[in-house]
């Protein structure tokens, strides 16, 4: 048997990982960047609080973020059975809770870089569209959007690789389950713990370090014609 | 009708801005002071962009901002033209793109500049494919200029467009501006502190000092009240003088201009008799004498009545004299005791060189 050959479960588990990565950050690609707007541009009463509230995920360590999902978004959590009751949505034990404790574990880091961003944008430059006619929402999209897209693109592969990686909050919030929440870390966490998993949890190794390469190469690449569309 | 009327009132920190002028004048109205003076503020009020603590703004007759009857338009809806000192295109956009920015949200009924005319005005044609990042400091600013017009303004703002130019890009720029106040019909808010971008667009004058307004008028008026210690080196030591092409004198290498004290001798100019031309004539190239003096090289002697006399730096003296229009000239304390300078005295002053305001300066046909 070829050594580089994935066995079903890796390939599920890849397969999973990059499905439930690409739901969290497409999830939390729009609050993301409101959030980050209104907290480079906006004064608000408890900006402080929404701040660190947001930032809490990056702290706390996951395996408290998951209990905590559990408790709220579980079959009988507080907005979970609410969830389930009305949409017939559950997040328990299921690849769209692997996405939720992933989307949430990664928005901190979303947010940071578009944030960074939104704030190294030119407010002349947005002032100078208004006296052009556009209102404040024409400007958002017309102006400070596409001038942030560079720190868009960083938040996005930082919060894909973030999504890709989380372990502690998916395992305690939606268990490992094969098919259905075991993504790759958790994966190459079980066949460490059988006999005879070594050469697997090698293979899934070497795939996290392709799939993370990749990611931040196509940034990369992406940014650099970004760049080179504004010089000309 | 009232074309513009600003009355603002704002403080900012420790420094309050409280201006008020305006008037039926359309044309280029220069808001001119020193640094600090806060000439930026009152234009960014006039725009929407900084909102006054109370006053009222209209152009056209078509109220912007007024704190007692709680108007205050979005900038967005003020339709005002603004041309930043930084030119702000949009680094995103390539020049067509930054142009048509604007003119797309002014509906098509209230355009009255249309994209091909604006382009040839302004010499940008060339660049339209082009980057802002791609752009030199002059075609920047051209294209900011093309940019605000193009949203067919009722009142266009230029806040030192020019200031962060060189020599060569402000020679290259000037004549558009120029260009704009004469063809196109639209009033022009022109903030400087440079007098001889001044001297070449301004038709009206109104000065800022600490916050306040100092002084308002024609180009002429103010210029020959400017307090010269209050702007030295700036309103220093000018008269400007309205003049117009009398004729050559081609042997003589000289051109005639006449004014209201009679003809100025300048050194050949090649512009049309009949043409316009403002002559600046600084206080310092300006003589006093007693009796007209026989057998010298200076061609422009006349006679004149001295008005006032002022200390002004360096132990010297500024008179104020009156030859059919306010000169200045300065001379040094012991002179001016010597000859017995006072005001009503009659004397002639001598006239050592005259500067002509270039770009054909301020030939505005409206006087």
């Amino acid at each position: 048997m070829n050594f580089l050959a994935l066995t079903p479960m890796e390939t599920e588990a890849l397969r999973l990982s990059l499905w439930v990565s690409l739901w969290a950050v497409a999830g939390s690609l729009a609050p993301g960047i409101a959030a980050a707007w209104a907290l480079a541009r906006l004064d608000f009463p408890g900006k402080s609080l929404v701040d660190g509230l947001l930032h809490l995920p990056l702290v706390l360590p996951p395996v408290v973020m998951g209990y905590l999902l559990l408790i709220l978004f579980g079959r009988r959590g507080v907005v979970g059975e609410w969830l389930y009751e009305t949409l017939g949505v559950a997040f328990a034990f299921d690849w769209k809770g692997a996405a939720l404790a992933a989307a949430v574990m990664a928005f901190p880091l979303l947010v940071r870089a578009v944030r960074l961003s939104v704030e190294t944008v030119d407010r002349g430059l947005e002032s100078a569209a208004r006296t052009l006619g556009a209102g404040p929402v024409r400007v958002f999209f017309t102006v400070t959007l596409p001038l942030t897209v560079p720190g868009i693109l960083a938040g996005v592969i930082l919060a894909f690789a973030r999504s890709l990686g989380e372990f502690g909050a998916t395992i305690t919030f939606v268990s490992n389950i094969r098919g259905e929440t075991q993504t790759l870390p958790l994966a190459l966490y079980t066949l460490t713990q059988v006999p005879d998993g070594e050469t697997g949890a090698m293979r899934l190794c070497l795939v996290a370090v392709a799939v993370a390469m990749a990611a931040l190469v196509s940034s990369e690449l992406l940014a650099r014609r970004f760049a080179a569309r504004m010089k000309g | 009708m009232i074309v513009l009327e600003v009355r603002v009132k704002r403080k900012q920190g420790r420094f309050t801005v409280e201006a008020a002028f305006g008037g039926e004048e359309t044309g280029v109205t220069a808001l001119f002071g020193r640094s600090g003076a806060g000439k930026t503020s009152v234009i960014n009020m006039v725009a929407g962009l900084a909102r006054p603590d109370e006053g009222r703004v209209a152009v056209n007759g078509r109220l912007l901002f007024d704190s007692r009857q709680g108007v205050n338009l979005p900038p967005e809806k003020r339709g005002i033209g603004y041309v930043f000192q930084d030119g702000r295109l949009f680094p995103h956009l390539d020049v067509a793109s930054n142009l048509a920015y604007g003119m797309r949200l002014t509906p098509p009924d209230r355009r009255y500049l249309d994209f091909e005319r604006v382009v040839e005005l302004l010499g940008i044609g060339h660049l339209l494919q082009r980057r802002p990042a791609l752009l030199s400091g002059g075609e920047k600013q051209r294209v900011a200029i093309g940019r605000a017009l193009l949203t067919s303004p009722s009142l266009l703002l230029m806040d030192e467009p020019l200031a962060s130019l060189d020599g060569e890009r402000k020679a290259e720029v000037l004549p558009f501006v120029h260009r704009l106040s004469r063809e196109l019909s639209v009033p022009i808010l022109y903030v400087s502190h440079s007098l001889d971008e001044i001297l070449n667009l301004a038709d009206f004058l109104v000065v800022l000092e600490g916050g306040r307004v100092v002084d308002e008028g024609s180009l002429e008026e103010v210029t020959s009240r400017l307090d010269p210690q209050a702007f030295p080196g700036i309103a220093g030591d000018g008269a400007v003088i309205p003049t117009v092409v009398a004729g050559h004198d081609e042997a003589g290498g000289l051109t005639h201009l006449s004014f209201p004290g009679g003809v100025l001798r300048a050194p050949r100019m090649d512009l049309p008799p009949g043409r316009e031309v403002r002559v600046r004539i600084r206080a310092r190239n300006v003589a006093l004498a007693l009796v007209p003096p026989k057998r010298t090289s200076i061609r422009n002697i006349f006679p004149c009545t001295v008005e006032s006399v002022a200390e002004a730096p360096g132990g010297l003296v500024d008179a104020r004299v009156d030859i059919g229009c306010p000169l200045t000239a300065r001379i040094t304390r012991h002179a001016a005791r010597d000859l017995g300078i006072r005001p009503g005295r009659r004397m002639y002053a001598l006239v050592k060189s005259i500067a002509v305001s270039r770009g054909d300066a301020g030939g505005n046909g409206r006087d």
